[in-house]
């Protein structure tokens, strides 16, 4: 909550919240992307204005109205969570469905795998993604194997863990990591992002439900940044399943997460400055991701960008990478670039520096479409 | 001076406790305290002297004191280890003997001669490298009989890897054992597990997995959600008194105290971690005084005394289900055997050591001798049965070892519920791999 509110503070009158119009002299305060919003079709019925952190909020509420044996529970959740994901649901389903535990993060995942091999819906949340690391050894050892080394006798497929995660403008080495890569290498778990709050509903309930243990990384600036019309009723994503976001001919941007509206500026740029026409992918799943989606993109295109903010080194885009370059590899007009953050700890006063800004992916197009 | 200062502090808290009040909405002050909402109110600190009552700090309960004194870090005389009979099985206070029909008592005893003779059996297939991996329980046998007859069938079980005797209480059968020590075709587990890493659905057995304590803080988990359904169940999570250092061991002793929920602690305190002793695994007096400072109940046993188990098993599980409380048992016994297959123990003690405890003081020979007091068992039965067990035992054994491994392709489901595109696509590759180069592999069955 902190680091939201100081966020705010740095946003003066008249600057757009997230967005990018701000003089020279307040370049060091501006955020680093511009929120494209979400639309549903009239299908999907009423919608209400909500961000991020309403979006969630409204899932979890649907979860626990929905299935008795769902409870949510973690580091200061009851009286509404420091990013405010959790408020009123304590009031409105019982003490008992959502609950404080004690600081400890390996106590919280076990705690849900215990809950979940029991036949309970567990949603556990890590307070921040930066401190899902005491509970690597439950998430890795345990929840990941625990259907496969039984025979598939049992499992904790009703365990979902929440986590704020990503860049927040000042949250220094231990508020801004991505560790989406140290996931993607653990067989037995799913791993999604969202982009956005209509997004981020559905996929939290497609976690929820899903008969997988599941990791769900809410990118944390978008938490009150990300305003859309969310649809009022219950509805899923699918997890596994890329969204094409922008069609485009010469050059595909992969990202997930905040990165996603970097790179939709980033196609606007190349359009603008380079007459290049970007194909814009959101991976929303991690493990197991949409290879289908995106080697159907790069064999049309024939150059691919994938951007993260977390580090290049053993970053989830090697894998993608890797991954294009054996399947189209007859179709590539130039080798994928990573634009990605440095191999260093996320600093401070260098974030601006430490970012994948949109100027450091546009010279990276420059340099595809140039090869 | 600290004295004087508080004092002169005190009107003043008063008022501003009173404005506060004053502010709350009355829904809020009606409200319980364990709603979540902190649960802390500051009462009345000051007497009606004007002297000060008691501390108001939200963090504990207590007086003050006015000598600086350290709370003794010394070991006291420890908790005292509960008994009910002798070496010489004669029980010591017959008010203790539990009322264990006969039937059970015999059926108590031969599991743990026929663990005994299983042990002694696959430990031997090892060393002929028949199988892979062992791990026996000798000496501990009375630990996991005592507890498992004191539990309900339906009570769920989270273990470390030396309780196979509760398995074999519950009715997990000589070729259940065998199979999966061999990973064979009909290996519940699809022989992805190392050896003696067992575990049974049907008697509500989680099955073990090999990093240490990792079980502790989800068996609470599980104790909470059993609380929830109201079920007339508990939860008890074994491990040994080495696991008992890991951080997970601490999670899962505050959780379950913190969130009230009904689950036994049995801790097994053999004295050694492999090659570690007691004296370098922890420096207070041992793991059941842990108990006390997480607000959880405590108890220690003689671990080999198998109706002190159980006694203390029964009270435990009572506590647990109708308080909703955890309960931490610590039953104090001796790892007669090697730490593994893979230990040979005599290079870190000695041999004159784990002798006294084979001959002198061993939760089997105990039994024997209650059993033989109370009329029970006699030297014939003893004979009749050891070869029936040696019978059994080799039987089954000769069965696992001539059956396949399953198929290769059970390597690939049952890592998500689903199979996945991706491992979908590696299984196919290994599929036309294994056509063209199937000769270089160990032969599977058809089964999946």
């Amino acid at each position: 909550m902190a680091t939201i509110r100081s966020i705010a503070r740095h946003i003066k009158p008249g600057w757009k919240v997230a967005g990018v119009h701000c003089q020279k002299a307040a370049i060091r305060c501006a955020s680093h992307f511009t929120y494209f919003p979400d639309t549903v079709s009239e299908a999907q019925g009423e919608t209400t204005r909500m961000n991020l952190f309403q979006a969630v909020n409204n899932a979890l509420d649907t979860a626990l109205t929905t299935d008795s044996t769902a409870v949510v529970f973690g580091e200061d959740v009851g009286f509404g969570g420091v990013f405010r994901c959790t408020v009123g649901l304590q009031d409105k389903h019982g003490a008992d469905r959502v609950f404080n535990t004690p600081l400890c993060e390996q106590g919280i995942a076990a705690f849900g795998i215990g809950l979940a091999a029991a036949g309970a819906t567990a949603i556990a949340e890590i307070q921040f993604a930066d401190y899902i690391y005491p509970a690597f050894d439950q998430i890795v050892n345990e929840g990941s194997k625990f259907r496969y080394r039984s025979g598939g006798q049992f499992n904790c497929g009703k365990l979902t863990l929440r986590a704020p995660c990503m860049a927040v403008g000042h949250g220094a080495l231990y508020h801004s990591q991505s560790p989406e890569a140290f996931f993607a290498h653990v067989p037995g778990i799913k791993v999604v992002i969202p982009r956005g709050p209509i997004k981020a509903k559905g996929l939290l309930l497609s976690c929820i439900r899903d008969p997988n243990p599941c990791v769900f990384f809410e990118p944390k600036v978008l938490y009150r940044s990300a305003v859309e019309e969310v649809p009022v009723a219950e509805y899923t994503e699918p997890i596994g399943k890329a969204d094409v976001l922008v069609e485009g001919d010469d050059v595909t941007l992969v990202g997930w997460g905040t990165q996603v509206h970097v790179l939709r500026e980033v196609a606007d740029l190349a359009a603008e400055r380079l007459s290049v026409s970007c194909e814009v992918i959101d991976l929303v799943s991690i493990l197991p991701w949409d290879r289908e989606t995106v080697m159907k993109s790069v064999m049309k295109t024939g150059r691919c960008l994938v951007s993260h903010e977390a580090p290049l080194t053993g970053g989830f885009g090697a894998e993608l990478a890797a991954t294009i370059q054996s399947e189209c590899f007859l179709n590539m007009e130039a080798p994928v670039q990573r634009v990605t953050g440095h191999d260093t700890p996320f600093p401070l006063a260098y974030e601006p520096f430490y970012m994948p800004t949109k100027w450091r992916c546009l010279e990276a197009v420059k340099k595809l479409v140039n090869y | 001076m600290l004295q004087a200062g508080a004092k002169k502090l005190c009107p003043l808290l008063r008022s501003v406790c009173a404005v506060k009040r004053a502010h709350i909405p009355r829904v809020l002050q009606a409200r319980p305290l364990s709603t979540g909402l902190g649960g802390y109110t500051p009462t009345d600190s000051v007497g009606s002297d004007g002297s000060e009552v008691r501390p108001q700090f939200p963090g504990a309960t207590a007086s003050w004191t006015h000598e600086l004194e350290f709370v003794n870090a010394d070991r006291y005389n420890g908790i005292p280890i509960y008994r009910v009979m002798d070496r010489d099985g004669k029980i010591i206070r017959p008010e203790e003997e539990p009322k264990i029909p006969d039937g059970t008592l015999v059926e108590m005893y031969k599991k743990m001669t026929l663990l005994n003779t299983m042990d002694k059996i696959l430990y031997e297939s090892q060393r002929q490298g028949r199988i892979s991996f062992y791990m026996t329980n000798y000496g501990e046998e009375g630990t996991h009989m005592g507890s498992a007859a004191a539990l309900k069938p339906e009570d769920f079980v989270y273990g470390q890897y030396r309780e196979s005797g509760v398995l074999m209480y519950r009715g997990f059968t000589l070729d259940q054992f065998m199979n999966q020590c061999y990973g064979n075709e009909m290996d519940e587990g699809k022989g992805r597990q190392m050896p003696v890493h067992y575990g049974s659905p049907a008697l509500n057995f989680s099955t073990i997995s090999s990093p240490l304590a990792t079980q502790m803080p989800q068996a609470v988990g599980t104790a909470y959600a059993f609380k929830r359904n109201q079920e007339d169940r508990c939860v008890i999570c074994y491990f040994g008194e080495g696991s008992s250092s890991e951080g997970d061991a601490h999670a899962a002793f505050n959780f379950a105290a913190v969130l009230d929920t009904p689950v036994i602690f049995f801790c097994r305190n053999n004295g050694y971690a492999i090659s570690t002793p007691t004296r370098e695994q922890y420096r207070g007096d041992g793991v059941a005084s842990r108990g006390p400072a997480y607000g959880i109940a405590s108890i220690r046993v003689d671990g080999n005394d198998t109706l002190a188990v159980y006694n203390a098993t029964a009270a435990a599980r009572h506590k647990a289900v109708t308080e909703n409380k955890p309960v931490l048992i610590e039953a104090m016994t001796y790892r007669i055997g090697h730490h593994s297959t893979s230990d040979d123990s005599s290079a870190y003690r000695s041999v004159d050591e784990v002798r006294y405890w084979d001959s002198t003081d061993h939760p089997i020979a105990r039994m024997r001798l209650y059993l033989s007091h109370k009329g029970l068992w006699d030297e014939g039965k003893e004979r009749d049965w050891k070869n029936s067990a040696k019978k059994q035992v080799m039987e089954s054994f000769q069965q696992a070892e001539k059956r396949p491994i399953a198929n290769w392709e059970n390597m690939f489901t049952d890592v998500y519920q689903e199979l996945p595109p991706h491992l979908e696509t590696q299984m196919k590759s290994m599929r036309d791999h294994m056509k063209e180069y199937g000769k270089h592999y160990p032969a599977t069955s058809d089964k999946k």
